[in-house]
């Protein structure tokens, strides 16, 4: 539907300008993988709090804007526990190792021209891309 | 003040998560799918994104962050095995679910339970990350 893209340009530009406001302010780059990661394993203690703070940020808008507007987009996310399971081991180990994902390496690493930006980018959406095909149109499993 | 400041970004960022529509599993396999439906979208919300970026990144140029310290440092040049197998691991489950990291911390109050499966889920592997990593470089290293 061609109104999608109106409401997905308008959300990338919000996404942007959070990037923006993270940069120029904390002067962080916005991974959200990176952001969550250095929580878990211990590596980003030296600030806890600010990390904490973007995530908190991060559930409670989303959390409000559910509850006071009753706007709650569909999510669509299966139901197929093993499926959820696996999916979710992937990313958590995939982002830590590539040390980054769709924010990371997707908006911060592309808008900077960064070549680890382009090529992690280019290698997750091939990735993506053929197991989507896979084991949508092969398998028939998603 | 870095933290209010930190809550705001992460705040924005849950919000345009949500109006593009990003948070909905079906459009993100959808733009994965060129045999299917085909759904743009998700280049809209990259192009979208990145263009605020593009220009924040320019304005670092001579300057400290606003709330002190340093920019982060030029991007490394080196690609290296970890980018790759990491970055296609991650796309493999992105692929076979739809969620990514942001969005699935966004949806956490509105996507059901699943979401918090896929996220619980997500943190561990987080947490195996370290050991599959020197695994890795092990493996890499020339002998």
């Amino acid at each position: 539907m061609p109104i999608d893209w109106i409401f997905g340009l308008i959300g990338g530009l919000m996404i942007g300008l959070a990037g923006a406001v993270f940069l120029l302010a904390n002067g962080k780059v916005m991974g959200a993988s990176g952001i969550i990661g250095g929580l878990i394993d211990g590596s980003g203690s030296s600030n806890r709090t600010e990390r904490i703070a973007f995530l908190a940020g991060l559930i409670g808008v989303p959390t409000v804007i559910a509850l006071v507007f009753g706007f709650t987009p569909e999510s669509d996310v299966t139901t197929n526990p093993l499926l959820l399971v696996i999916a979710g081991l992937l990313v958590g180990v995939g982002t830590r190792i590539a040390n980054g994902c769709t924010s990371g390496h997707g908006v911060c690493g592309i808008s900077r021209l960064s070549l680890r930006g382009i090529v992690a980018t280019c290698f997750y959406i091939g990735a993506g891309g053929l197991t989507v095909v896979l084991f949508r149109h092969v398998l028939g499993v998603i | 003040m870095r933290n209010l400041f930190a809550a705001l970004s992460g705040g924005l960022f849950g919000a345009g998560l949500m109006v593009s529509g990003m948070t909905d599993t079906r459009k993100v396999q959808g733009w994965l799918d060129i045999f299917g439906d085909w759904d743009p979208t998700l280049a809209f919300v990259m192009g979208g994104a990145i263009l605020p970026m593009a220009v924040a990144w320019q304005l670092t140029r001579g300057r400290t962050p606003v709330l002190g310290g340093n920019f982060p440092t030029p991007p490394e040049q080196r690609l290296g095995h970890n980018l790759i197998l990491g970055s296609v691991l991650f796309g493999m489950g992105w692929g076979l679910v739809g969620l990514c990291p942001g969005p699935a911390i966004t949806s956490l109050s509105f996507g059901g339970p699943s979401v918090w499966v896929f996220t619980v889920a997500m943190l561990g592997g987080m947490l195996l990350a370290p050991s599959v990593r020197i695994r890795l470089d092990l493996l890499a290293r020339p002998t």
